[in-house]
């Protein structure tokens, strides 16, 4: 198969590339560049430009082809503002699926097979198999790198021209594979950070693209004020520290952001318990197995990326998704998407827009 | 340029000649720093100094003329900021003609004078074809009342291949007392190259665009005109750029260009007949595609560029590196991300389409299986290419 090897300059990509090679794919090498422009205006970061080169290095090492692709355009309209946006609205984003469910399997893939590619191998930790009714995306092998809650977004008809070679494989054993393939990325640190957010403080990121709007901290149990935010859009539910909180709560328990309200400026602060959420509502399903109508309990919900699946509950009318949990799970926002999984597999994916605490639905699409 | 390719990228680097190489390797035995007084230094400063003299003779100019430098963009620096600061020593105004189609090698150090040092700079248009009007210089010069650091146009572009009327430039320069550059990299080997006829105050040259070894180049200057040096230290060629020169590279480069002069006419008519066989080829195979630059007299003779509407040139770029051809899209790129060619821009071509374009650049190793070759993998490179841009809906490339 023609495939293009999206090369991040990271290990794993590195190393799912090489394997494409082995396998007598015949691959071309293609490192994405997606933020041009930091917020503050800042050129493409050094770091950047050493993962550029570190992913060519890997390209001439391989003996393939290799190009940068710019997406730095669409990656702005459709993963930067969508991130602000969110936001703005109250609600928290995940970037990383916006990329996936845009850039990654949509743009770059369309870009490939128009070029005549069959398809696109990266190194996400997941698995695919092809199954009667088309292909199913498996939880990875390796529990604590498993990438399937931010590909559960990537439609039936990408997945089938996607290939994901380390899905059966561990960390570990992946790094020393590339230390023994003599690749430059072997020993690179993992990246945790949002990409164009390389410093990590998304709170600074957002303040400097939408500038300051102060409002005030209130605290549920008093409704009393005590203390000030930069915006709404600086803090999520569940966030306990960096609140700036000089007042003790009168039973001296820690306080953690339980809503946030954008059109009042209000950010609400109580005890733990009033983040615990049993239900939640989601819109826009995307489905990687048949849907089902009515209820099913015997699946399970997972909201984060590295969050622990829970047993649920799962009712579907088609357009939305209700999860009653069979356990609560704490600080659920809005905005996060909502993972179905039987077991290992992936059945549906969906965007929370309410939960029993809170409700903070879309405002553009 | 690796075996069994179509190497259509000349403009950029053109393979070394065998002879140059023997010259090369000849003198890379020689140990010697030709500033140093014993034997040892003389036999390096004799191979550095046959070696000026070659290149003097072979573009009628001076051997004390030749300043040996680093390579084009160097030679580019040291004429750009060295005549500048030298004028403002002198107490003449801090400004800058300079056409809009320059290389970056000239364009960056002056829009850094701009930025760094206070230049003004009065950027010279061009019409579609990428041309000059001598005029308009004559124009802007009187409108200056004939007080500028210096003026710079190159010979001919390296993007599009357009030849610009230099002497005319040189003539209206040297009546206004304004010292004249031009960048004459691209030139050398496929025009007649005379420099004393041209009378400008100094003319880049590159090596390995001509088949030398790359890390030489040389800035031929009139030596009654006064430059302020950009590197400094022990004084090498005439206090205006020091630095250790390698005799090998010299002894390269003076091969290289002795044979780029020698069968300056012959190669010239050669690649003549290729450009046209191309151009044609390219036109009847995808008619959609726009010759860019200008025809005849005024186009070098191993450049071919065309635009390719609906196709992202890199795309391009990418099918037919594929298809076993070596191109360029010509333009500059900032860590691999394309920027639409100013050359382009300059000539009136919308941003769109100038992201659509690529140059073919011919030279010695070209044949006519070469040229067919592009014309027959073009068609189907140019429909994929087509839909992988009209699949993206913002065209992102």
């Amino acid at each position: 198969m023609k495939l293009i090897a999206a090369l991040s300059g990271g290990v794993d990509s590195s190393v799912a590339a090489a394997r494409a090679v082995d396998e007598g794919h015949d691959v071309v090498g293609v490192h994405l560049a997606l933020a041009r422009k930091s917020a503050g205006g800042r050129e493409r970061g050094c770091c950047t430009l050493d993962d550029a080169r570190d992913a060519r290095r890997v390209a001439d090492v391989l003996g393939i082809p290799f190009y940068v692709w710019d997406f730095a355009e669409k990656f702005q309209e459709t993963v930067m503002t969508d991130f602000l946006d969110e936001y703005s609205a109250g609600r928290t984003p995940n970037p990383c699926l916006r990329c996936n469910e845009h850039i990654k399997f949509s743009a770059v893939l369309d870009r490939a097979q128009a070029l005549g590619f069959d398809g696109i191998v990266t190194g996400h930790y997941a698995r695919i198999t092809h199954g009667d009714h088309g292909p199913e995306l498996f939880r990875a092998i390796d529990p604590s790198k498993d990438q399937s809650y931010v590909l559960a977004v990537v439609p039936r008809g990408q997945l089938a021209a996607a290939h994901f070679p380390l899905g059966g494989d561990y960390k570990a054993d992946v790094r020393a594979e590339a230390a023994r393939r003599g690749l430059v990325t072997a020993a690179k640190p993992d990246s945790h950070d949002i990409c164009f957010i390389p410093d990590g403080d998304t709170a600074g990121y957002v303040v400097s693209a939408l500038g300051a709007q102060p409002g005030a901290i209130i605290d549920s149990a008093t409704s009393e004020r005590i203390g000030e935010h930069r915006g709404t859009f600086t803090v999520t539910i569940g966030q306990r520290r960096g609140l700036g909180l000089t007042v003790p709560a009168e039973d001296g328990e820690p306080r953690y952001v339980i809503d946030v309200d954008p059109h009042e400026a209000v950010v609400t602060v109580g005890p733990r318990e009033h983040l615990m959420v049993h239900r939640i509502e989601a819109d826009a399903p995307l489905w990687l197995s048949s849907p089902w109508s009515g209820s099913r309990s015997d699946v399970q919900v997972q909201v984060r990326a590295h969050g622990e699946p829970t047993g649920a509950t799962v009712t579907t009318n088609g357009d939305a998704v209700v999860a009653e949990l069979a356990a609560p799970i704490q600080g659920i926002a809005p905005g996060q998407a909502l993972v179905v999984y039987d077991g290992d597999r992936v059945l549906a994916s969906a965007t929370i827009d309410a939960t029993d605490r809170v409700r903070r639905p879309r405002v553009h699409t | 340029m690796l075996d069994g390719r179509v190497y259509a990228d000349h403009a950029a680097t053109s393979p070394m000649l065998p002879e140059v190489r023997e010259a090369w390797i000849a003198a890379s035995a020689v140990a010697g720093n030709p500033s140093s007084l014993h034997s040892s230094g003389r036999a390096a400063r004799r191979i550095v100094e046959e070696a000026r003299e070659s290149i003097a003779a072979a573009l009628h100019a001076r051997p004390s003329s030749v300043i040996f430098t680093s390579g084009g963009t160097e030679a580019d620096n040291l004429a750009v900021k060295g005549l500048f600061w030298a004028a403002r020593d002198r107490g003449d105004a801090p400004r800058i003609l300079s056409s809009s189609v320059e290389h970056h090698a000239v364009l960056d150090p002056v829009e850094w004078l701009a930025k760094h040092e206070g230049a003004d700079v009065t950027w010279i248009p061009v019409d579609d074809r990428g041309l000059v009007d001598p005029t308009w210089i004559a124009e802007a010069l009187e409108r200056l009342g004939g007080d500028a650091a210096l003026c710079t146009v190159m010979w001919a572009n390296n993007e599009i291949g357009t030849i610009q009327p230099v002497q005319d430039i040189a003539r209206i320069c040297r009546a206004a007392g304004v010292p004249f550059h031009t960048d004459a990299v691209q030139v050398l080997g496929q025009i007649p190259l005379d420099i004393t006829e041209l009378g400008a105050s100094a003319v880049t040259i590159s090596s390995h665009k001509v088949g030398g070894p790359v890390g030489i180049g040389a800035l031929i200057i009139d030596i009654a005109e006064q430059f302020t040096p950009v590197v400094h230290g022990g004084g090498q060629e005439r206090e205006i750029r020091s630095g250790t020169l390698d005799c090998a590279l010299a002894a390269g480069f003076a091969a290289a260009v002795e044979a780029a002069v020698r069968s300056q006419h012959e190669h010239a008519e050669r690649m003549r007949v290729l450009q046209e066989s191309l151009v044609a080829g390219i036109r009847s195979a995808v008619p959609d595609a726009i010759l860019n630059g200008g025809q005849g007299a005024t186009r070098l003779p191993g450049n071919v560029h065309f635009t390719f509407p609906g196709c992202e040139g890199d795309a391009l770029l990418m099918l037919l590196d594929a298809a076993g051809i070596d191109c360029s899209t010509g333009s500059a790129c900032t860590a691999g991300i394309p920027e639409p060619s100013h050359v382009l821009l300059a000539t009136g071509v919308p941003e769109s389409l100038a992201r659509s374009s690529l140059r073919f650049s011919l030279g010695r190793s070209t044949s006519d299986e070469d040229v067919t070759r592009i014309v027959a993998a073009l068609p189907s490179a140019v429909d994929r290419a087509k839909r992988a841009g009209s699949s993206t809906r913002n065209g992102a490339g």
